[in-house]
């Protein structure tokens, strides 16, 4: 057996995705502390161009096929299932990607082995892989070793900063060729694009952010309020856009956007990991939530345990009479 | 069209977690169970394509503390047959919950022909697999995730799928039936259904059990849990106390002093 550490290049629309420089970066950590080799996997159809950004891998494995142009689940673990058939390795880290959701279960389920998902950290020890995953919507974190010689390794986005993934070195590319069962299956029949006409979020200064917590609609126009005080813009969680209290062109996070202002105000939000792969990277977070427990406190600067409608309108008023 | 729901119980994570003496699960005793957020989005999605298309919604569950309470309210919505499986020894991985759902589905004559299943996209304990891909893998059938909409088209061979995919990005997919989807929201928030409904459903509707089937594998689990834990952080928050006039000012000074004002 080769031994090696796999990571899956995820590229969506002709790009490498950030993840995949994480995914690198930590590949390289755990490849080196077994003494193995880091290996790159790219899938797609005439994107052969993108290895030259995979230089912090030893090698990268290329595979064209028509079945691979489009992101599906299917086509990916059905082709990463045949080399590792071929090829042996001891871990395949997928990202745990809009894009890629799924294809590391069927990997795992394909070629027998266990999944680890929810992985944030990976580490070697005495030969081994131990794992550090995120339960329970970020409140619960558990340490995982999988039985077995392979594993596939399900990858949150954030795991290590996606510059120390990258290389200006070129890679060697190593061309396979997978072979795809003539059998049902989804295909794409065009993208939908978000509706550019609302307040792009990713452009504000100031976002006030709500989530379940701030309980109805008429809640939500009190915190549009605040963020117009501080001349800024509401956005929120899932399942605030879900309620239709928000358009979708307002949702942060893992399906909406990721958001860098210089001040994130989030209400009523927990914090869940979906939510902080979009804003944990926002220089001043401020979050107010009735939980101390809540998850979102471990990513905040400044924290108020307390009741979200409690703290709008004294904000409001506060700001306002700074601002006279 | 016949559409099969599958259901899981997850824990409340509003309540506080409290790890169990053995340090690596937690406490049972004090968690409160409700259904998993995205299955109930998968069940709402189920009852629309029934008002629209006709047909049978038939939800198989895991069994769980308050599961029954959540198959009589399914009822309530309009669901048409409800199931539980039983005797299992509780806290199964989502492996093994995905391969009963599998063999249940496969060996249960009468839940066939199905046109459908719907199950939610994730739960918050999907340590070791998703139940969705699991399910299309056993049963050899088209898969989808993160779905927000299901339309059927006028052949009633397949359906269109919306899913979502990042920066605010969805794509229109063509879904051959029979096929597996992992919904992530329904087109509508789940409906609301009153209590007095509910109780009528306990009275006029049965839950039917199965017992656990059994799975080549045994549904044995592939990793070993060390370590549970409450996440340690070093860059925890500051945290500001007092009446809401006070931490008012202290947040506008800081504010202030970031020249945000
Ligand atoms: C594939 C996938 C993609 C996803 N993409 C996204 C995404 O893009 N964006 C996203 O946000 N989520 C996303 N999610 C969902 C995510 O997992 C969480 O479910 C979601 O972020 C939770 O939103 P929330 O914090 O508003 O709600 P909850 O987790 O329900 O939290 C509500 C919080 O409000 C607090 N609260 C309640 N009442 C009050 C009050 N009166 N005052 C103050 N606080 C109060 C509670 O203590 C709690 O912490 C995705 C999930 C999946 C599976």
């Amino acid at each position: 057996m080769s031994g090696n550490i796999w990571i899956v290049a995820e590229q969506w629309r002709g790009k490498l995705s950030e993840i995949t420089f994480e995914s690198l970066a930590l590949g390289r950590e755990v490849a080196d502390g077994l003494g193995v080799k880091l290996q790159a996997v790219l899938l797609g159809h005439d994107v052969q161009n993108l290895s030259t950004s995979l230089g912090m891998a030893d090698s990268v494995i290329y595979v064209d096929h028509t079945e691979l142009a489009d992101p599906g689940a299917s086509a990916q673990a059905s082709a990463l299932a045949q080399l590792v058939r071929q090829q042996k390795p001891r871990t395949v880290i997928v990202p745990l990607t809009n894009v890629s959701l799924g294809t590391g279960t069927l990997l795992g389920e394909q070629v027998g082995a266990p999944v680890v998902n929810f992985c944030k950290d990976l580490r070697a020890a005495d030969g081994h892989i131990v794992a550090d995953c995120v339960l329970y919507g970020g409140k619960i974190e558990a340490t995982v070793t999988p039985r077995g010689d392979l594993t596939v390794i399900g990858l949150w986005p954030g795991s290590r900063p996606p510059d120390k993934g990258r290389s200006d070195r070129n890679p060697p590319v190593e061309t396979q060729t997978v072979t795809f069962a003539d059998q049902p299956s989804v295909k794409l029949r065009s993208y939908i694009e978000p509706d550019a006409s609302d307040v792009d979020i990713t452009q504000q200064d100031v976002l006030v952010a709500v989530g379940r917590g701030i309980q109805s609609q008429e809640n939500v126009a009190l915190a549009e309020e605040l963020a117009a005080s501080l001349g800024g813009a509401v956005c929120g969680s899932r399942p605030v856009i879900d309620q239709g209290w928000l358009p979708l062109s307002r949702q942060v996070g893992k399906s909406g956007l990721n958001v860098k202002p210089k001040l994130y105000l989030a209400l009523g939000i927990s914090g869940a990991p979906e939510h902080l792969e979009g804003m944990k990277d926002a220089p001043l977070i401020v979050a107010v939530n009735s939980d101390p427990d809540a998850p979102i406190f471990n990513v905040a600067h400044y924290g108020v345990v307390a009741d979200a409608m409690d703290m709008i309108p004294t904000l409001k008023e506060t700001v306002l009479a700074l601002r006279g | 069209m016949n559409i099969l729901v599958l259901l899981r119980m997850v824990p409340d994570v509003v309540e506080e977690l409290e790890i169990a003496p053995d340090g690596r699960t937690l406490d049972t005793e004090y968690l409160r169970m409700i259904v998993n957020e995205s299955d109930d989005h998968a069940l709402e999605q189920a009852l629309i394509l029934k008002e629209r298309k006709g047909g049978k919604v038939t939800v198989l569950a895991l069994d769980a503390p308050d599961v029954d309470d959540v198959l009589f309210s399914a009822v309530a919505k309009g669901a048409d047959r409800v199931m539980k499986i039983e005797g299992g020894d509780g806290g199964v991985t989502t492996r093994a919950a995905a391969g009963m759902f599998a063999e249940i589905i496969r060996n249960e004559k009468d839940l066939q022909p199905f046109d459908i299943v719907l199950t939610g996209v994730q739960a918050i304990d999907d340590l070791d697999a998703l139940v969705a891909p699991i399910l299309s893998h056993r049963l050899g059938l088209p898969y989808l995730a993160i779905v927000t909409k299901v339309t059927p088209d006028a052949t009633g061979k397949s359906v269109t799928a919306i899913r979502e995919f990042a920066g605010g990005v969805r794509g229109e997919f063509d879904v051959p039936l029979p096929a597996v989807l992992g919904i992530q929201a329904a087109e509508k928030p789940p409906r609301y259904v009153p209590v007095a409904k509910v109780r009528a459903a306990m009275k006029t509707s049965k839950i039917e059990s199965i017992g656990v089937p059994t799975m080549a594998d045994g549904g044995q689990p592939l990793l070993d849990v060390s370590h549970m834990r409450k996440p340690v952080v070093s860059g925890h928050a500051q945290m500001l106390d007092g009446e809401p006039e006070d931490v008012s000012k202290k947040l506008a000074g800081i504010f202030t002093e970031r020249g945000l004002l």
